[in-house]
């Protein structure tokens, strides 16, 4: 049974973000895009930072729609200077972060190691994990200002294997693990590190995972008969976690790992 | 949170170990969110009732039933009172627990069984009675009450260790078991939480207390609202695709 999840826009939330500044990366679609737009649903100002700026204005134009403020920053979240000049650009519209969403993530060449190349993995562990890296590295400063948050986005395939996924495992177990470091870090400054680590999802990028086998649908099928729950989540049903984290709500939790795999790594 | 956000509005909960600590601390946060409560306890009547008193100032409504987590009996007897009282259980909210703080070789066969039979056998036996009921309804929620120590040993408090391992795997079962049934089922790890429990540790002895906040990187002890911010997420209609998990809510105590 599929459940209808409430959609953010145009329902009344409670706005626990009113006055608060948002950057999210891969911002443009998916998981990003979702929780851009449940952030500002709940009265934060977003900049959404990818890299396909006709995507990232529509997400953008979305947000305004509803009333809202957003700003989108077109950058490789690999290249450092590109990453410098984001946050300055968010500070410059804004004035301050208060929550830095880690979630630009590329899954890779879906190969086996010995076929895959140098720059293959570079891509995925530049992508996945230094991108969190270079943010946070700027962004802390004002969030130690801003007493703010950092939500990583981690995978189920950063807790369990999966073959073909080397890169991208290793990535988002290292997301797990940077996260668990960062929180210790950062919590004499009261900012909390945590991360989500959502199963199979429907966005552009399982998209793509599926369409690397001969039989697209039998493949979904597969994968979604793996899972406990028997279906894939929404974007919406990892925004909400990652809005959870973000907020108060979650005042004592730092350093966790919050699972939204619908069973998946528990059996 | 505004004031008019009835998250649980409509819902039926029932919290056991609802007269102090964790469990109290749940039972008023759902209500402030909109659900009714079914306050369950091994304390007297009255302290459960002061409990629902304050459900009521919240502009809920309540039930206090008295009884022992670990007697099918007393179960029952909880389960029908909510029933007669508001026709069905949305959520069931295992907290209750005890702890005997003493080195493995101190410990007797009668703390063993004791720790045991509330902290995983009302768990399991509760959970047992309630889910056919929401079978029939179609979901439920089920919250279990794991800790750190679930992750981690804890010296002199073996029994309850072994009791928290066992609940943190009870509910990874459970929720494979009733995943396709509508049954969502997660636990919360708290770690050091000021309740009475804890207090059974650091009265008297600040330098326990000082030891907790110094190995805690968030440099504070838990407040019983803190973990019951967690439960609230975890009953939410839109977290069901989270499901078999065990949310951690430590300050950080287990990254060091």
């Amino acid at each position: 049974m599929i459940r209808i999840v409430r959609r953010a826009e145009g329902i009344e939330m409670e706005k626990r973000f009113q006055s608060k500044v948002s950057l999210v990366t891969g911002a443009t679609s998916g998981i990003g895009e979702a929780t851009a737009i449940r952030l500002a649903a709940e009265g934060a100002k977003l900049v959404c930072v990818g890299r396909d700026p006709q995507r990232g204005q529509a997400v953008v134009d979305r947000i305004k729609k509803s009333s809202g403020e957003a700003l989108f920053i077109a950058a490789d979240v690999r290249q450092r200077p590109l990453v410098e000049s984001a946050v300055k650009k968010s500070l410059e519209a804004f004035g301050r972060i208060d929550v830095l969403f880690n979630n630009a993530g590329t899954e890779g060449p879906l190969k086996e190691i010995v076929d895959m190349t140098e720059e293959e993995w570079d891509e995925v562990l530049d992508v996945n994990l230094k991108s969190m890296f270079l943010f946070s590295k700027y962004a802390l400063p004002h969030l130690r200002k801003s007493k703010g948050v950092i939500v990583n986005t981690s995978s189920e395939l950063g807790l369990i294997g999966g073959p073909k996924y080397t890169a991208y495992c290793a990535s988002k177990g290292g997301v797990v693990l940077f996260t668990r470091a960062l929180a210790l870090e950062c919590a004499p400054w009261q900012v909390r590190v945590n991360c989500v680590s959502p199963g199979f999802t429907a966005t552009r990028m399982s998209e793509r995972e599926l369409s690397h086998y001969p039989d697209k649908e039998a493949a979904r099928k597969s994968a979604m008969e793996n899972i406990p729950l028997g279906r894939m989540a929404t974007p919406d049903e990892i925004a909400n976690a990652v809005a959870f984290l973000a907020s108060d709500e979650a005042k004592y939790i730092t350093g966790a790992v919050l699972s939204i795999d619908g069973g998946t790594t528990i059996k | 949170m505004s004031p008019n956000s009835k998250r649980l509005a409509g819902k039926v909960a029932i919290i056991t170990g609802a007269a102090s600590g964790q469990g109290k601390a749940a039972a008023l946060r759902f209500a402030q969110e909109g659900a009714r409560v079914v306050c369950f306890d091994i304390q007297s009547l009255d302290k459960i009732q002061q409990v629902v008193d304050e459900v009521r100032k919240l502009e809920s409504d309540g039930v206090a039933v008295q009884g022992d987590v670990s007697k099918g009996s007393d179960i029952d007897k909880c389960v029908d009172s909510t029933i007669k009282r508001f026709g069905r259980i949305d959520i069931l909210v295992n907290c209750a627990g005890i702890i005997t703080l003493k080195p493995f070789l101190e410990q007797t066969e009668e703390d063993y069984d004791r720790v045991m039979n509330v902290n995983l056998k009302g768990p399991f036996l509760f959970t047992q009675k309630v889910i056919p009921l929401m079978l029939k309804q179609g979901r439920g929620k089920i919250i279990n009450y794991a800790s750190i120590d679930s992750f981690v040993g804890e010296e002199n408090a073996s029994p309850y260790v072994a009791s928290k391992g066992g609940i943190k795997s009870l509910t990874n079962t459970l929720a494979l078991e009733f995943a396709a049934k509508g049954i969502n089922i997660n636990a919360i790890a708290p770690g050091q939480i000021d309740t009475p429990m804890l207090r059974q540790f650091t009265d008297g002895h600040p330098e326990v207390k000082e030891w907790m906040v110094k190995n805690t990187p968030a440099r504070r002890i838990g407040r019983p609202e803190d973990t019951a911010e967690a439960a609230v997420f975890l009953a939410l209609d839109e977290t069901v695709f989270i499901h078999g998990t065990t949310l951690v809510v430590d300050g950080g105590w287990l990254c060091l």
